[in-house]
């Protein structure tokens, strides 16, 4: 209870503020008081600064200052194309697709996962999870050996269609949106729901005037991450729209990796920056107007923000009522076990029916081209994606920190604003702009990081951040202001304060942000697949390189690595929940 | 605010935490300045594989040691390296083939050298690139076809491909983020001249050729092949790969390439220009010439070696003939005309 023990020793800390050391931390602290909230900005705005704008804004100013200075004609140029409006109406309305549909199947997901209990949710839970930490590519060739010609769903005619590429991104993100809207749902105080419920409200009118309004901050930023993941989609939209179906992302890969018209691609970027902030804003919008009337009550909250299964708030399920949560649980359930299941039963089938073949090929040296066997390379995705997965959560959660305090003045809420969208930002940027920057501007000391083995983990902590920033930021606003303020009369210091109340509410959020970064990055395939770079061969990396070679033998191992991959990160995923419960209870 | 203000000093701490883990990642990797490189570094495209036993050869005779980096294709390797030209990612450049050679060439990417060690065959296939480029390897880029569906496969021509016979069942990969998608499109304009392959194209399309985005896709997806999945019996891969189909109890030929349907693909490597270390470059180049790499590379990369009499494996004499007169365009015209070529294959075949 750390509550409780935070009152217990405020004489202690008065007798260190007697002591010259003591004297000598309280002036610290004053100092730090004065400087605190900028100096821990100042860390991940300069991770984002020099990582992420400064490449961004160099590669996209090459394209626009031509030898006589700023050109802007690519513009009129590019919009007086029908294929870019093509480009453009397609990358929107994949987008909205994918998170529209998530967002329908997550609700009652996050209703049924989050707000009943029975047996088998935990694995539920983690089975959703699971398409988001596969490699893109595995993703395409999963989705693509279902919907083929020859494959079990290859009579509905969708292999190449707009349809497979939204199927393939709601596969991927459903999970994710579940799991940020089911974490804010355990967490609502459900004394609300009940007095309507007392007051005559059917549950449905319950649901419509009370639930859903109230979980309006954790739609709305499910949504704007799924949003940002479906409208830069790369590998997916390669793989199962077919090559007459391109995007802006598509076409920003196009442009800058294959004809190196950087013209073409700058302007390009900056049309789905725009697409991106729009959305970003759309989403803060809604975020915001709910967040201010927001009350979670702690007991709640905590029960919450873990996640854990015996949350007090949790019920049975209620047929009667649950059947159409029920129905799109059942339904998501076949979309995310179908090509996840045909992929585990291909690998474990050769051309002599079932064996194990694959699996045992992963151990070994056997592959020309790969330096190392599959499970050294697994071992290296794993210590790339910790290192990630920590970059992150560090940055993440000191951003997180800085958002949720109130600046007094309107400005330095502005400010606060901005930075949140900014942080975003690397969801939303196209891999191959980043990728691409990094090769321009990372090549003087102290950062020419373009061939060491840190690029990757920091490219992939910038595609993570938002995810942990995402993750913590809820937790941290619903702690109750005045439980702070308790503590802080009652004599405990910063840290103390921090490390008693703030983060046991928030540590399950990160333990599960966490999570979810290393997710992000020991799947990622993007900017960094672009780059030159030595010696790390990661799982995604050898995967792809496998699907490159002729023979079924390739073809088993690389499926055989992908589920490895999964299981990896389903371990994990299950981990953090689990470890999450651990640490609330014992801080 | 004094509590507001407080967190700092967690910012703090995690600030210097950062910087001291960050520090030391660039440190380790920097070369001090002064002593002599010890290192040599190839750039070369994800494809690139040599056998163990072969790195460690070349890291005991010239006592450097290699560092490879791979990038994703080839295209996007020399366009990485024509961005970063005035601070170059590697010593030596490995994996640029005729389609890009010009541009690197014209870009002035590259430090003229060429390596001595190979015989006048090998030496023909780097004509006209300068001196600045060594041919290593080549591969043909060919139709291939199911022998069960399609048994007189290896004699198909560009001519059948639109024929009603084979409606519906060509897949090929997009010239303009595939390799041997745009090798094929090259071939298809080298047998069809520069005003007729649109037209030739147009045919194609009416006769329900399939355009995907890459190799994996068309060969084990859309290919019907023993180790694919697909329904379409031609697919545009290379002469090499029928040994990896061969049926595993006879040694007989399931797939095989139609050879009047080849584009000679040729891999060169050369020296970057402003190279940290060009001496090891030039010993790296050379020693791609090697009998060690030479032999390695059809069972590592699917090629053949570029040095003529070098042996080949066994399966590969009787399984993956070469074309005796596979198609070929000069690498000032590839260079001149890719893009626009790219630019018509996307707004009229694409559409």
């Amino acid at each position: 209870m750390p509550l409780a023990t935070a009152p217990v020793r405020p004489s202690s800390v008065t007798a260190h503020q007697t002591s010259f050391g003591g004297r000598c931390r309280a002036a610290a602290r004053a100092l730090a008081g004065r400087f605190g909230l900028t100096a821990l900005a100042v860390v991940p705005i300069g991770f984002l600064a020099i990582f992420f704008a400064w490449p961004v804004i160099t590669i996209i100013g090459r394209g626009l200052v031509g030898e006589g200075g700023l050109d802007l004609t690519g513009f009129a140029e590019l919009f007086s194309k029908a294929r870019t409006w093509r480009l453009l109406g397609r990358t929107v309305g994949q987008a909205c697709l994918a998170t529209a549909i998530s967002a329908a199947a997550a609700i009652p997901l996050a209703g049924l996962l989050y707000r009943r209990s029975f047996p088998g949710r935990g694995l539920a839970r983690a089975v959703l999870t699971l398409p988001f930490a596969l490699p893109s590519v595995v993703v395409g060739l999963a989705f693509r050996s279902l919907l083929g010609h020859s494959g079990p769903l290859g009579f509905l005619g969708l292999d190449g269609s707009m349809t497979a590429v939204v199927l393939a991104l709601v596969f991927f993100n459903v999970g994710l949106m579940t799991r940020v809207v089911g974490v804010f749902w355990a967490g609502l105080d459900p004394r609300p729901e009940q007095a309507a419920r007392v007051l005559g409200a059917g549950p449905w009118r319950a649901l419509a005037t009370v639930t859903l309004p109230a979980l309006t901050p954790a739609i709305a930023a499910g949504a704007s991450l799924v949003f940002l993941f479906s409208a830069t989609a790369f590998a997916p939209v390669l793989i199962l729209g077919g090559s007459t179906y391109a995007t802006v992302e598509t076409e920003i890969y196009l442009q800058t990796a294959q004809l190196l018209n950087l013209r073409a691609a700058a302007v390009l970027s900056i049309v789905q920056l725009g697409v991106v902030a729009a959305a970003l804003a759309f989403g803060a919008r809604a975020r915001r107007r709910r967040e201010r009337a927001l009350k979670l009550t702690r007991t709640a909250q905590r029960a919450g923000s873990a996640g854990s299964g015996n949350a007090g708030t949790a019920g049975r399920v209620r047929w009667r009522q649950d059947w159409p949560a029920m129905l799109v649980a059942a339904a998501a359930g076949v979309l995310v076990v179908l090509p996840l299941g045909n992929l585990v039963f291909r690998s474990v089938h050769s051309a002599d029916g079932f064996s194990f073949h694959n699996y045992l090929a992963l151990g070994q040296h056997a592959v020309p081209g790969l330096p190392y066997s599959m499970l050294a390379a697994a071992g290296r995705s794993v210590l790339v994606a910790l290192l990630a997965a920590g970059i992150a959560l560090l940055l993440g959660t000191a951003l997180a920190v800085v958002l949720t305090r109130r600046p007094r003045s309107p400005a330095g809420r502005r400010w606060q604003e901005w930075l949140d969208g900014f942080a975003m930002l690397p969801l939303g940027v196209s891999a191959v702009t980043v990728g691409f920057g990094f090769l321009i501007t990372l090549k003087t000391a102290p950062f020419d990081l373009r061939t060491s083995f840190w690029l990757i983990p920091l490219a992939q902590a910038l595609v993570a951040l938002p995810l942990v920033v995402r993750g913590v930021l809820p937790a941290l606003r619903a702690v109750d202001r005045r439980l702070i303020q308790a503590a802080r009369v009652l004599g405990a210091g910063p840290w103390r304060c921090f490390w008693t109340v703030e983060a046991p509410a928030a540590a399950g959020g990160a333990a599960v942000a966490s999570a979810y970064a290393f997710a992000a990055s020991i799947g990622e395939f993007g900017a960094t697949t672009f780059l030159a770079r030595p010696d790390t061969t990661t799982l995604p990396v050898a995967i792809y390189k496998l699907l490159g070679r002729p023979g079924a033998d390739n073809l088993g191992m690389a499926l055989a690595g992908s589920v490895l991959l999964a299981a990896i990160t389903a371990a994990v995923m299950a981990l953090a929940e689990w470890r999450g419960g651990e640490l609330r209870v014992g801080a | 605010m004094y509590s507001a203000a407080r967190r700092a000093a967690a910012g703090i701490c995690l600030a210097a935490a950062l910087t001291i883990t960050a520090c030391g990642g660039t440190d380790s990797q920097s070369n001090p300045s002064g002593t002599p490189p010890q290192q040599v570094t190839l750039i070369t495209h994800g494809s690139f594989a040599l056998s163990d036993p072969v790195v460690a050869q070349f890291e005991a005779e010239t006592g450097l040691e290699l560092v490879v980096l791979p990038a994703d294709d080839a295209g996007a390797m020399v366009n990485q390296l024509i961005l970063t030209k005035d601070a170059p990612l590697a010593d030596a450049v490995f994996g640029i083939d005729n389609t890009f050679a010009s541009r690197a060439i014209n870009e002035g990417i590259l430090e003229p050298y060429t390596s001595p060690a190979g015989g006048p065959e090998q030496q023909q296939l780097a004509a006209g690139l300068e001196g600045q480029l060594t041919a290593i390897d080549f591969s043909d880029v060919c139709v291939n076809a199911d022998l069960r569906t399609v048994p007189d496969g290896a004699a198909l021509t560009f001519a059948d491909l639109a024929d009603p016979r084979f409606k519906d069942q060509l897949v090929v990969e997009n010239p303009a983020t595939s390799s041997p998608g745009l090798a094929f499109l090259l071939a298809t304009i080298a047998a069809h001249g520069e005003d007729g392959w649109l037209d030739y194209w147009h045919k194609l399309k009416d006769n329900g050729v399939k355009v995907v985005s890459g190799w994996e896709e068309a060969y084990y997806q859309d290919f019907s092949g023993p180790s694919s999945e697909g329904d379409r019996p031609l697919v545009v891969s290379y002469a090499s790969s029928p040994p990896s189909e061969a049926d595993p109890a006879s040694g007989q030929p399931v797939t095989a390439a139609a050879l009047d349907t080849c584009f000679r693909q040729v891999e060169y490597a050369g020296v970057l220009k402003g190279a940290a270390n060009p001496t090891g470059a030039r010993q790296l180049v050379d020693f791609l010439l090697s009998q060690a790499v030479q032999r390695d590379v059809p069972g590592s990369m699917w090629v053949y070696p570029a040095v003529a009499d070098t042996p080949l494996p066994e399966d590969w004499a009787r399984l993956a003939p070469l074309a005796g007169n596979p198609w070929g365009l000069a690498p000032a015209d590839i260079a001149a005309h890719r893009d626009e070529w790219l630019q018509l294959f996307n707004d009229q075949i694409l559409g």
